[in-house]
């Protein structure tokens, strides 16, 4: 396991450390509410263009998911060919405020992926970086459920 | 408002045509499109056309004649070919000229699309880490489709194998093989719930109309179709669109029902009344939605319309008569304009074994492009 405490990451101004792990950054428009991920410079919903940084969160529910089948030509950069890509998944997390965030998953298995199962932040090593350390981004694995 | 009349169409079939360039074939499109018209290219007064990877479509210019018209290039995704087409309508609405040609074109690199996310105000890594891909957001929306109005991936076959079965009875389509449920249904991942076979390829082809005010059409030789209703629309904010690192907490309208509203009214006219119809393919998942975004269906009556052939070329609602996006590929540039030429075929009865019976009156066209605009036509038999 990856220490997760001060890693390589690939968009680093998208995640927030906590002392209970990573957390989302994103931006809230101060004159309607409207949340934006990533962060936003102005607003679509009133055309306003005052924004807060706002955290979005580290768990929410799973609204829709895919596999990512085939290597993807660049800008994907994570360094694999077509003889040893691994297929990913993706999806659209719904946060607690509404807001739905595309994420990796950690999961690329049909049979573990389904609409509305809880999800958590986490952070996923993509690709590695030519002095061999690993470059992470952020993605959301399937919840344990909560100890009883 | 004046109408217009379509009197010229043309097409450089689709697919894969090694040495000819992308602007050669949407120079062939427009040199068909003229002698269909029997209007000469130094007739033409103005020129809207575009393509996303083969060059400027006023360079078209270079091959057809340098007459100094005003010649606009016109990038909107894949509703480019719709977009130069409204662009001819309001010039000659407006009497800026009497004749006008809307073409569109293309000749794409082999495999998926890899766009550069500054070109789309976004930021790198999302590009990078491999969340910006087309077919993912199809997978997407398609997926949280299917689960909210309660379809099956059964569907998603359907609407391919009747693709490709009217793809195989139209000479000029790419793909021109029937496939058969399993062969679709059972073919590789791509992106979930989608496979293989439920997905367009980028390809090649040449597209092109020839316009004139419906009251000067019968000064030429063409069989005029009228335009009833040209509308571009863009996304508003809340919808689910191409390229969307978030969606917003509250969902809007997408953009092609706005257009496809804007359309009926403008035409005066309503879903039922529409006798063929082109809808937007890129894959099967959005033309399922695309069904019920125009108004054709209610959500979730998809599976049960397509089981009982309502959409094949003798049902009810006949869709994609020419195989859609899915026999024929799709080049960016020309796609939507290549659903133009479908329904005039549909309208002037040439449409050979793929006509609608019962003589058709009214028709539709629907396409969809990044970052979420959308292009509808209803044309009417001249």
């Amino acid at each position: 396991m990856h220490s997760l405490e001060h890693p390589k990451l690939a968009c680093g101004h998208l995640v927030q450390f906590r002392s209970d792990g990573p957390s989302l950054l994103g931006s809230r428009c101060r004159r309607c509410d409207e949340l934006y991920f990533p962060a936003a410079r102005s607003c679509t919903r009133c055309s306003g263009n005052d924004l807060e940084a706002w955290p979005l969160g580290s768990e929410g529910l799973l609204w829709s998911w895919t596999i990512q089948g085939y290597l993807p030509k660049a800008p994907y950069d994570s360094g694999e060919t077509d003889a040893d890509f691994t297929p990913y998944g993706v999806g659209y997390v719904e946060m607690p405020s509404g807001i739905k965030v595309e994420s990796r998953l950690t999961v690329a298995d049909p049979a573990a992926l389904r609409i509305g199962m809880r999800m958590a932040l986490t952070l996923e090593p993509y690709r590695v970086a030519p002095d061999g350390e690993p470059i992470f981004t952020y993605a959301f694995a399937p919840a344990l459920p909560a100890a009883a | 408002m004046d109408d217009v009349a379509i009197i010229g169409i043309g097409l450089h079939p689709f697919g894969r045509t090694d040495g000819l360039s992308g602007q050669a074939q949407g120079a062939y499109a427009v040199r068909e499109a003229l002698a269909d018209a029997g209007v000469p290219w130094e007739a033409v007064g103005v020129a809207y056309g575009g393509s996303q990877d083969a060059g400027n479509a006023d360079a078209l210019a270079n091959l057809l004649g340098l007459t100094g018209i005003p010649f606009v290039n016109v990038a909107n995704g894949c509703a480019t070919g719709g977009s130069a087409l409204a662009s001819v309508i309001a010039a000659i609405r407006s009497g800026m000229a009497e004749i006008g040609v809307a073409v569109g074109f293309d000749k794409h690199p082999r495999g998926a699309f890899n766009p550069r996310p500054a070109d789309w105000g976004l930021e790198d890594w999302y590009g990078q880490t491999g969340l910006m891909l087309t077919t993912q957001f199809f997978a997407l929306k398609t997926r949280r489709y299917l689960h909210e109005h309660g379809i099956s991936e059964d569907a998603l076959v359907r609407v391919a194998q009747r693709a490709y079965r009217n793809g195989a009875r139209n000479p000029q389509a790419w793909r021109r093989r029937e496939l058969s449920f399993d062969e679709i249904a059972q073919s590789m991942p791509v992106n979930l719930p989608l496979r293989k076979y439920m997905f367009c390829n980028p390809a090649e082809g040449g597209a092109a109309l020839v316009l004139c005010s419906a009251r000067a059409a019968r000064r030429y030789a063409g069989k005029a179709v009228l335009v009833k209703a040209a509308v571009v629309r863009t996304r508003h904010h809340g919808s689910f669109e191409v390229f969307s690192p978030s969606l917003a907490a509250h969902q809007a309208p997408a953009p092609t029902v706005t257009a496809s509203h804007a359309a009926f009214e403008q035409a005066g006219v309503g879903p039922g009344d529409i006798d063929v119809i082109q809808l937007q393919d890129t894959d099967s998942g959005s033309e399922l939605i695309h069904m019920a975004e125009n108004g054709f269906c209610a959500h979730g009556e998809q599976e049960r319309l397509l089981r009982e052939g309502a959409t094949e070329i003798g049902g009810r609602l006949p869709i994609n008569t020419d195989g859609g996006c899915l026999a024929n590929g799709e080049p960016v540039g020309a796609s939507g304009l290549r659903q133009v030429v479908e329904i005039c075929r549909q309208l002037r009865q040439e449409a050979g074994a793929r006509q609608v019976p019962g003589r058709p009156r009214l028709g539709y066209t629907h396409v969809y492009g990044a970052p979420g605009v959308s292009a509808v036509t209803i044309l009417q038999a001249g």
